[in-house]
């Protein structure tokens, strides 16, 4: 059972798990959704007279709008585990925490890309802003990356307190700032045209972020759930 | 000829939550194909001992071996031989009865798991609910499925607490004759209870915790009810002396 076989099947095992309860309950995807239409509608009747102020702020929208139907999803995400004490039957596998942690972060990615694919086609029609840009989607993918990683690594600290709902944006938003700076920039950067010197060094931090974050995020996560 | 090492050996363990110790040294063993039933007033360390051979709690002080791994260092290799049903059922509400056993049966890798899911599913008595949501299922419905999950991976060791909780007389008989089976087939079980008429005909032996302690040991040599509730009684009104 040992060996990385088994480390990927344990991966895919809680992968799967996730999406299926998901599939069942709907209960993340149908939250990120109605946050997210809220706030693309509450943003498009205040800015409705001021087109070119919304070009200007609809990238900073978007990843607002992502950083709060993130944590949405990992909130839930989490208290799913946190019902009929979960995570304990999970710890109790004998395999590497690490395949737990990934399971986790890959299903919370794939929710994040839903709700985003359901989003922006919306988003662009009502701010009429195209978001047709392979450097954007990028900038997306790394984002979301970064921002799940640690999400998932927070959201499993701070699913036993009572006080989780809370404390999950508090202790999260200072640490995946850096994040949201960089996507903003990059998004920015490659839906206006920028040269790619200008924007090399955004999607830099992303990269950097994503490596160094993930990679603490992976080897904390058996310290975080050990009892 | 040689004596079979013992399946658990626990010598010194002491455990803390804050500053109240639960285990105060404990030395105890457990050979191969025991049926050990821990006994104990509330607060004794009944659950606080399954958890740590578990591998789910981990403890300030002593040496814990279970099935032949060193706890906390091979923790993972003893996970792979330890069944645990402790109080929460550890089953995804939303997920169905064959969802919950399927995603296990991955996670432990379990070989041929649909035939083994089926087969344990009809053993619990849940084959005719199979694919209804968890959330649907009663207590008792609840426990039967979570045996089921204990029992995908046919662990050498069981270590259940309070396994009859919340089960009906039908549920109870069948929990019952399936431990007996188990003990047949000579898999070691360790389980905690208050429930004395049925863990009786189970037990090989009765250990009883007191503080942290292991206050006394009674073989069951065609004990009866009478005779194991006077024992117990009598333990508890003389227990030994232990240093708070």
């Amino acid at each position: 059972m040992k060996g990385p076989t088994s480390f990927w099947k344990a991966t895919w095992a809680v992968f799967l798990k996730d999406l299926t309860a998901e599939w069942r309950s709907r209960e993340i995807l149908t939250a990120q959704w109605t946050f997210a239409l809220l706030v693309i509608f509450i943003f498009d009747f205040a800015l409705e007279f001021d087109p070119r102020a919304q070009q200007r702020v609809a990238v900073g929208v978007l990843w607002t709008l992502f950083a709060f139907a993130g944590t949405l999803g990992l909130n839930r995400s989490m208290s799913m585990e946190r019902e009929n004490q979960c995570l304990e039957g999970l710890l109790l596998a004998p395999v590497d925490r690490g395949a737990l942690y990934l399971g986790k972060v890959l299903a919370n990615l794939v929710f994040l890309h839903i709700t985003a694919a359901i989003v922006i086609p919306l988003y662009s029609a009502l701010y009429n802003v195209s978001f047709l840009n392979g450097g954007f989607v990028a900038v997306l993918v790394l984002g979301f990356v970064g921002y799940i990683a640690v999400g998932t690594l927070i959201a499993t600290m701070t699913v036993q307190a009572r006080t989780r709902d809370i404390l999950l944006p508090l202790l999260l938003f200072p640490l995946v700032l850096p994040i949201l700076v960089a996507a903003v920039r990059a998004s920015e950067g490659f839906l206006t045209g920028l040269p790619w010197d200008e924007v090399r060094t955004w999607v830099n931090l992303l990269l950097v972020y994503d490596v160094l974050f993930g990679t603490a995020a992976f080897l904390a996560f058996d310290y975080v759930v050990e009892g | 000829m040689t004596t079979p090492s013992p399946i658990v050996r626990v010598q010194g363990l002491h455990k803390r939550f804050g500053y109240h110790w639960v285990l105060r040294g404990l030395d105890w063993q457990v050979e191969p194909g025991e049926t050990v039933v821990l006994l104990g007033p509330n607060g004794a360390g009944k659950t606080t001992l399954l958890r740590v051979l578990a591998t789910l709690t981990r403890f300030q002080g002593g040496r814990v071996e279970v099935v032949g791994a060193a706890l906390p260092k091979e923790a993972t290799q003893a996970r792979q031989r330890i069944g645990y049903l402790g109080h929460a059922p550890f089953l995804y509400p939303d997920l169905s009865a064959e969802q919950n056993l399927r995603f296990y049966a991955r996670l432990y890798q379990v070989p041929h798991a649909e035939e083994r899911l089926s087969h344990l599913l009809a053993q619990v008595g849940l084959a005719a609910r199979r694919r209804d949501p968890v959330r649907t299922f009663s207590r008792g419905m609840q426990q039967r499925l979570a045996l089921a999950r204990v029992l995908l991976t046919r662990p050498p060791l069981l270590l259940l607490d309070e396994p009859f909780t919340g089960l009906d007389q039908d549920g109870a008989r069948m929990l019952s004759r399936i431990l007996a089976e188990l003990q047949h087939q000579g898999h070691t079980l360790v389980l905690t209870s208050h429930d004395f008429p049925r863990v009786l005909p189970l037990a090989t032996r009765f250990d009883l915790l007191h503080r942290g302690r292991l206050q006394a040991t009674l073989p069951n040599r065609h004990l009866t009810l009478s005779e194991l509730q006077e024992w117990y009684q009598s333990q508890l009104i003389n227990p030994i002396e232990v240093p708070s």
